[in-house]
């Protein structure tokens, strides 16, 4: 050991056999980046450390990963370090010391400047303090579950995410599991879905799913195809990173792009997104097949550098524009950046060659390169050439260029993956099986055929949490399925039961129905002369002023445009008999909505009708009854019939999936008549807030998409909440045994 | 007697054939058969029947079609005066006395009870009864009646009754062929002929996105425009943005799906 190195070593007095066998090479590379008192400074933290009473881990990350720190930060934060670790080992967190400095310089390299590292730290610190437990109330004593996980994650999250999306990330941790230990650690693991579903929404960059319906209308005005998009991720998977391609299934696109800092400007994600589909249009239009089985891998990799620059040539024919795109997104390699003697150079060969292809400017001087170039552009110079020729080019250029050296295993990557071309899966056909590792079409794989679906696939809703104002993603789970079915008979004895109330129901029906006369006065023509302007026009005649000629009026017909879509309420409080005791609840649901239909029917609007209820969110059951274009006939009274209540009334997801249906209706006046007879509520939600404030917001959804929603409520305690969800559009029933006669009369009212 | 003079179209208006329309016309004048001009907007419908006015050296009277419109617009009426009435013809009612071709630019527009006054004329008849004048207009025998309409029109009230289209012969128009559209524009506008085709090809994006977000696609006049603009000394991608994505929609998406599409055209 050198003496200053002794030195050092005396001084952070530290007896751990670990640190011992590193401590001398941490200590020359801290002394490459770090003055004297910084120096200073280290050893004596490290001192600190090592004396915590927790083992030799904290003491050796930091002394192995400070140094970097302080580069990548280009500052010094040690003071704020050790205050943090400070207040973990005063706190019951002590154990997260070591996994805090182990990810720390990893962290520190995602950050850009001291401030925002210092923000890190706030969030840890935030996170540790209100996620740490107390049995009495006063002192902390229950080391916070999710910390270690979360410094664990770190590196991956700042890699992922802005510093504000991370902030929200551990909010939304914090909020939601706070009080579940388990379920916080899985969530700062980043093993439950919605942790995944949450990070996913706060990364930066351009999503996949914000941008979906533009690549769509690109595609379609631009290229006159329509393809179905798949977003593969590209967070999760780190060891090998997939890559566009397309198959018979759709094109896979990535589901997030950042904005590309290229040699030749800035790309917007969105533009990176249009220059993938591009490629792979390109691939779609002008690629034939080639049989691979002869070619080594080499080879296969050269022909499909020559076919995309092809391909590339004839896009930009086509839109000029491009070119800008795609030159900027191309890496540049430099000219001698790769060493023949020592490293496979072919992919650095083949990524120059493929720059000048596409760049005039390119400014390479490589004779063969050059030469190539110009046979490149010869064979596109007059049409399109094919990929056979390309692939003739192509196995020359190996040949002619071929070194030794290609065959070595250490590859030149630098500047050679061009990231908006695909895999070219779809260039090569075999005709035996390869014996390749990532043969990608296996044929027993192929023949497996998926399962028949039994039911539909669930759909998903976010769920709006009041507390954060923001949405839960994909939240709840929503099944729909065709109600069962009954007898329809005993719907046509419940009509016939209330057949006093069906006549008079009737008499304003039809008073309702010809509403479609509207009459349009001040007409110089019309079907009628409008005696009073008439008389006027007469009088200013006589009188020699200049009489007014507009004395008709004539009709116009303005008839109903209504659709209506009547949404049950199936929860088990429907099984509780009414006041006097001779029916459920139910029942008189069944003969009130019967009624309703056998009045919508004959007012002759749209009209359909689904019962809903829930068991937690990751079931809602939504249950068709009656759909737009059935018509009230017995296969939907037997479904009416055939009712039955059960389980919870989560209100939220029901309302939108029923606005869903509703919003593709093409009428002047949609509106969502919601009959229940309670307050938003479920078996795993326990404050009664949440539920309402979600319904409010599915209203507030639905009320943008044009559709008005209208609840009547039997509860008589409704008033406390109803006017919060529905605003002015509900109405409380107080009398339940009236339903029957009160819901159709309530629908004429509304649509009068 | 009202001037003739006035109605003709002196000047040639530039009309380039996309098939044997103008022959066919021709030939249905002859017989004075009705025509119905069928095609999306700003394709060149107007033009057309311009064209075939000046080439048979006949009046042409044009009437834009509204929903406001009344039988009395297109027929006449009463002008009250501070000592009794006046009649006046209506341009339908004018057209027959002096033998002009009466043009109702997009009928669907005008209600039902209008258009049919037209019927009496289109049919072998050749008549129109003017009821509050108790008189019958034998038709001049160069009077023809064509009209005009859109069939993509979403709505579906605006229909022509079947009895209406059924006394008509009809011309299909579209959109003309790429290569042919930019010579029109290039004439037109005198542009030259390769940046009248990127015109052309942008205006082919936006109608690959017909019933995508978008009830119709960039018109040829709407190239037109676009053209005269870059004609005048504007660059290129201001000029198609301002005359052929901003006109036409409102929908963010496809306003940046067509920025793109100008970007991408114009290097």
């Amino acid at each position: 050991m050198h003496p200053q190195v002794q030195k050092y070593w005396h001084e952070v007095d530290c007896g751990f056999p670990p640190v011992a066998d590193v401590f001398e090479e941490c200590v020359y590379d801290a002394l490459a980046v770090f003055s004297k008192p910084q120096m200073k400074a280290y050893i004596e933290a490290a001192r600190v450390l090592g004396k915590l009473g927790r083992g030799p881990e904290p003491m050796l990350a930091f002394l192995e990963e400070w140094p970097s720190v302080v580069v990548a930060l280009d500052g010094d934060v040690l003071e704020p370090v050790m205050d943090f670790v400070r207040a973990m080992q005063k706190s019951p967190n002590g154990q997260a010391i070591a996994p805090f400095l182990q990810t720390l310089a990893a962290v520190a390299r995602r950050m850009h400047s001291p401030e925002q590292f210092q923000r890190y730290l706030d969030i840890s610190r935030d996170l540790m303090l209100r996620t740490q437990g107390s049995i009495h109330g006063h002192h902390a004593t229950i080391p916070s579950p999710g910390l270690p996980e979360f410094f664990g994650q770190a590196p991956f999250l700042a890699n992922m995410l802005s510093l504000s999306g991370m902030r929200n990330w551990v909010e939304y941790g914090i909020r939601h599991y706070s009080t579940h230990p388990e379920r916080q650690i899985d969530f700062f693991k980043l093993q439950s879905a919605d942790s995944r579903a949450v990070m996913q929404r706060e990364r930066h960059g351009t999503l996949f799913a914000d941008v979906e319906r533009k690549l769509d209308l690109t595609l379609r005005a631009l290229w006159h195809e329509t393809e179905q998009l798949v977003p593969y991720s590209t967070a999760f998977d780190e060891l090998r990173k997939p890559i566009p391609y397309y198959d018979k299934l759709g094109m896979r696109v990535p589901d997030v792009f950042d904005d590309a800092d290229g040699p030749g400007g800035t790309v917007s994600g969105l533009d990176r997104y249009r220059a993938v589909l591009a490629h792979m249009i390109g691939h779609r239009r002008w690629s034939r097949p080639q049989i691979a089985d002869n070619w080594s891998p080499f080879q296969r990799m050269a022909v499909e550098f020559f076919e995309d620059c092809r391909i590339e040539t004839l896009l930009i024919r086509e839109y000029p524009g491009l070119r800008r795109t795609f030159l900027a997104l191309h890496p540049k390699p430099v000219a001698d950046a790769c060493d023949p003697e020592t490293t496979s150079c072919l992919r650095h060969r083949l990524a120059m060659l493929s720059r000048a292809f596409l760049d005039p400017d390119h400014g390479y001087t490589d004779p063969a390169l050059l030469e190539f170039v110009g046979r490149f552009h010869e064979s596109l110079a007059n049409g399109e050439s094919t990929t056979k020729e390309m692939a003739e080019l192509a196995l020359l250029y190996v040949t002619k260029t071929r070194r030794q050296s290609d065959q070595l295993a250490r590859v030149h990557f630098d500047d050679t993956v061009i990231d908006y071309r695909d895999d070219n899966r779809h260039m090569w056909l075999y005709i035996e099986d390869s014996d390749d590792e990532d043969f990608f079409d296996d044929p027993a794989k192929q023949n497996k055929k998926p399962a028949e679906a039994q039911s539909l696939p669930p759909r998903h809703y976010p769920e709006w949490d009041n507390q954060s104002q923001t949405y839960r993603p994909d939240w709840v789970s929503l099944y729909e399925a065709l109600h069962p079915s009954g007898n329809p008979a005993v719907i046509d004895r419940l009509l016939a039961k209330h057949a006093a109330l069906a006549k008079r129901l009737k008499r304003l029906l039809d008073l309702l129905k010809p509403q479609e006369k509207v009459r349009v006065r001040y007409q110089e023509d019309g079907s009628e002369l409008d005696l009073d302007v008439a008389i006027r026009s007469l009088i200013d005649f006589k009188g020699g002023a200049t009489p007014d000629p507009r004395i008709n009026m004539s009709h116009r017909t303005d008839g109903r445009d209504i659709t209506v879509m009547v949404l049950l309420d199936l929860s088990a409080s429907l099984n509780e008999k009414v006041a006097d005791g001779s029916q459920t609840i139910l029942e008189l649901s069944q003969e009130a909505v019967s009624l309703l239909a056998w009045s919508i029917e004959a007012l002759g609007d749209p009209f359909a009708i689904a019962g809903f209820h829930s068991d937690t969110r990751h079931e809602v059951r939504y249950h068709h009854i009656k759909g737009f274009s059935e018509s009230w006939d017995d296969a939907v009274k037997g479904r009416l019939a055939a009712m039955e209540a059960g389980w919870s009334t989560r209100m939220g997801a029901a309302l939108r999936h029923a606005g869903h249906y509703l919003s593709h209706r093409k009428s002047d006046k949609k509106i969502l008549l919601l009959l229940t007879d309670g307050e938003p509520a479920d078996i795993d939600v326990s404050d009664p807030d949440h539920l309402r404030a979600d319904a409010k917001k599915a209203v507030e959804e639905l009320t943008t998409k044009g559709i008005t929603t209208f609840c009547l409520s039997l509860d008589p305690n409704a008033d406390d909440y109803v006017r919060d969800i529905f605003g002015q559009h509900w109405k409380v029933l107080d009398r339940i045994e009236r339903l029957p006669e009160q819901l159709p009369m309530l629908y004429m009212a509304l649509t009068k | 007697m009202t001037d003739k003079e006035q109605y003709k179209v002196h000047k040639e208006p530039f009309y380039q054939a996309q098939g044997k329309e103008v022959v066919l016309y021709e030939a249905a004048y002859a017989a004075r058969l009705p025509v119905m001009v069928k095609g999306p907007t700003g394709c060149g419908k107007s033009r057309f029947v311009e064209y075939m006015a000046w080439k048979l050296g006949k009046p042409l009277i044009t009437v834009a079609c509204n929903e406001d419109m009344t039988a009395s617009d297109l027929v006449g009426r009463y002008l009250l005066e501070a000592n009794g009435t006046r009649w006046l013809d209506g341009p339908l009612t004018t057209a027959a006395r002096i033998g002009a071709i009466c043009y109702l630019d997009e009928i669907v527009e005008a209600r039902q009870d209008t258009t049919v006054v037209i019927h009496p004329l289109t049919d072998h008849r050749r008549t129109l009864p003017i009821d509050k004048k108790g008189e019958l207009i034998e038709a001049h025998p160069d009077f023809q009646l064509v009209i005009s309409y859109n069939p993509g029109y979403q709505s579906l009230m605006k229909d022509l009754k079947q009895s209406t289209k059924q006394r008509f012969t009809a011309f299909d128009f579209d959109y003309p062929e790429a290569v042919l559209e930019a010579q029109i524009v290039a004439r037109e506008t005198g542009l030259d002929e390769a940046t009248a085709a990127k015109l052309v090809k942008i205006g082919q994006t936006a109608r690959n996105l017909k019933g995508h977000g978008l009830d119709e696609g960039i018109s040829t006049r709407l190239i037109v425009y676009a053209a005269t603009l870059l004609k005048g000394g504007v660059d290129p991608k201001d000029a198609c943005r301002m005359a052929m994505a901003r006109p036409i929609t409102d929908d963010a998406d496809i306003r940046e799906t067509l920025d793109h599409a100008i970007d991408a055209t114009f290097a």
